[in-house]
């Protein structure tokens, strides 16, 4: 039995086993898929105390080592449920189930899909989640962007450097993004608006060569792109875990500053808790709060 | 055996016309799903005789990525006699790399 189980190896994860294990407790960190989270994807973070630029890379493997470097164990396996014993909690991954006295849910969070058939299936061949990682395979040709927030209007500007031709597609007429991003937008020869539309239907061979777009008045549309970046937000890695901690509306643990949730000896940190800044920062610093609240919590059983 | 870096000239002898299956690692420097990739991409070279693992840098090789259109990386693809049969985009972790050439 080990006195904390991490759930998760991102900023929050990671910066809660540092603190753990520096309060001499046992740590297993479990991770779905690889260390660092959503940060590995940024090639710079400008925003970070200290590090002045560096790369999600970089940023993550230097936390990773940390950890590793003060014992905590890890173990790559995706986490599937928690069983509240009481005293005991039981962390069910896809293959074992490990005890501890302890939890902290650090899942963050994953791009939200469009929910268009064969989304999944083009991911690589068009359908992207990501404008800087992807943008540069799209040189001279056409793109669309899905979205109507400051990640959709900051991907299409990006992207209107790159490409022939930009297509920005929104839901409604007016943007929840900023204004000046969206006067920026405007006045690109090579960005065109397409509003009051949703897109209804990916038009794909082996790769995506055109999509049909529905505006609200009825009408139909079909857009030829190469590439669709799809920018509607981010949802919560919650839903394994509904049954033991209470979820707000949108899927996000109910918890506040102190990262304790309404099961005790269960702690929630980093970007899949309700607050209203999700960054590294917030997700670290969350790290360091739910470990001093389950160091008091195991300390008192 | 090592990972060999491949690149346009070398592409035809090492990649399809290896008699070996062939995993080709599409990937960048700035990218850094592709960075936590490399020790698995690393890992399976040196411990599988039987498949030939070769890397290619897409900021050097725009035309074998716009070739076998990678739109996406890290984007691992499978060849088996000169042929594509299976590919994989994004970070993976090495048993789902493994099920490419069929394992
Ligand atoms: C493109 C991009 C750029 C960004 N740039 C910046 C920036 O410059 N500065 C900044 O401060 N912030 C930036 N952010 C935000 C920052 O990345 C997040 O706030 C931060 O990563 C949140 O950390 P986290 O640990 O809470 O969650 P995540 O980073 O989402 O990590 C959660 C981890 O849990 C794992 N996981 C999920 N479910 C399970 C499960 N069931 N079992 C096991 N493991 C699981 C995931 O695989 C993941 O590794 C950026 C985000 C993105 C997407």
């Amino acid at each position: 039995m080990y006195d904390i189980i991490i759930i998760g190896a991102g900023p929050a994860g990671l910066t809660s086993a540092i603190y753990a294990k520096r309060a001499s407790k046992s740590v297993l960190v479990l991770e779905a898929k690889a260390y660092g989270g959503q940060i590995i994807n940024t090639p710079d973070i400008e925003n970070y105390p200290v590090a002045a630029h560096i790369s999600g890379f970089e940023f993550a493997t230097k936390v990773y080592e940390q950890a590793q470097a003060l014992g905590a164990e890890f173990v790559f396996e995706k986490a599937v449920d928690i069983r509240d014993l009481g005293d005991i909690k039981e962390v069910v991954t896809e293959s074992n189930v490990y005890q501890a006295k302890a939890v902290i849910i650090a899942t963050g969070s994953e791009n939200r899909k469009l929910g268009v058939e064969r989304e999944d299936e083009l991911v690589g061949r068009g359908i992207s989640y990501c404008a800087t990682c992807d943008g540069a395979f799209y040189r001279k040709k056409s793109v669309a962007v899905v979205g109507g927030g400051n990640t959709a209007l900051e991907d299409a500007l990006y992207l209107a450097d790159i490409a022939e031709k930009v297509y920005i597609i929104h839901r409604r007429d007016e943007f929840r993004g900023e204004d000046a991003t969206v006067k920026s937008l405007k006045e690109r020869e090579n960005v065109e608006f397409v509003l009051n539309s949703q897109v209804v239907k990916l038009n794909a061979d082996k790769r995506l060569e055109s999509i049909e777009v529905l505006n609200k008045d009825g009408s139909t549309r079909v857009i030829e792109v190469k590439g669709l970046f799809v920018a509607v937000g981010r949802i919560p890695e919650n839903q394994n875990f509904g049954k033991v901690v209470n979820l707000d509306q949108s899927g996000y643990i109910v918890a506040g500053e102190d990262c304790t949730t309404n099961a005790k000896g269960i702690f929630v940190a980093g970007d899949n808790r309700v607050k209203n800044v999700r960054q590294l920062v917030t997700a670290t610093a969350d790290g360091a709060v739910a470990v001093s609240e389950a160091v008091k919590y195991i300390n008192n059983l | 055996m090592a990972v060999i870096d491949v690149n346009e000239k070398n592409f035809e002898q090492e990649v399809l016309k290896s008699d070996k299956v062939v995993l080709a690692d599409f990937n960048a420097d700035w990218c850094g799903p592709c960075q936590m990739l490399k020790p698995i991409v690393h890992e399976i070279a040196d411990e599988r005789a039987d498949v030939k693992v070769v890397s290619i840098n897409i900021d050097d090789e725009e035309d074998l990525a716009e070739k076998y259109e990678v739109f996406s990386i890290p984007c691992v693809v499978a060849f088996k006699n000169g042929e594509e049969v299976a590919r994989s985009v994004g970070f993976k972790p090495k048993a789902e790399l493994l099920k490419l050439i069929g394992d």
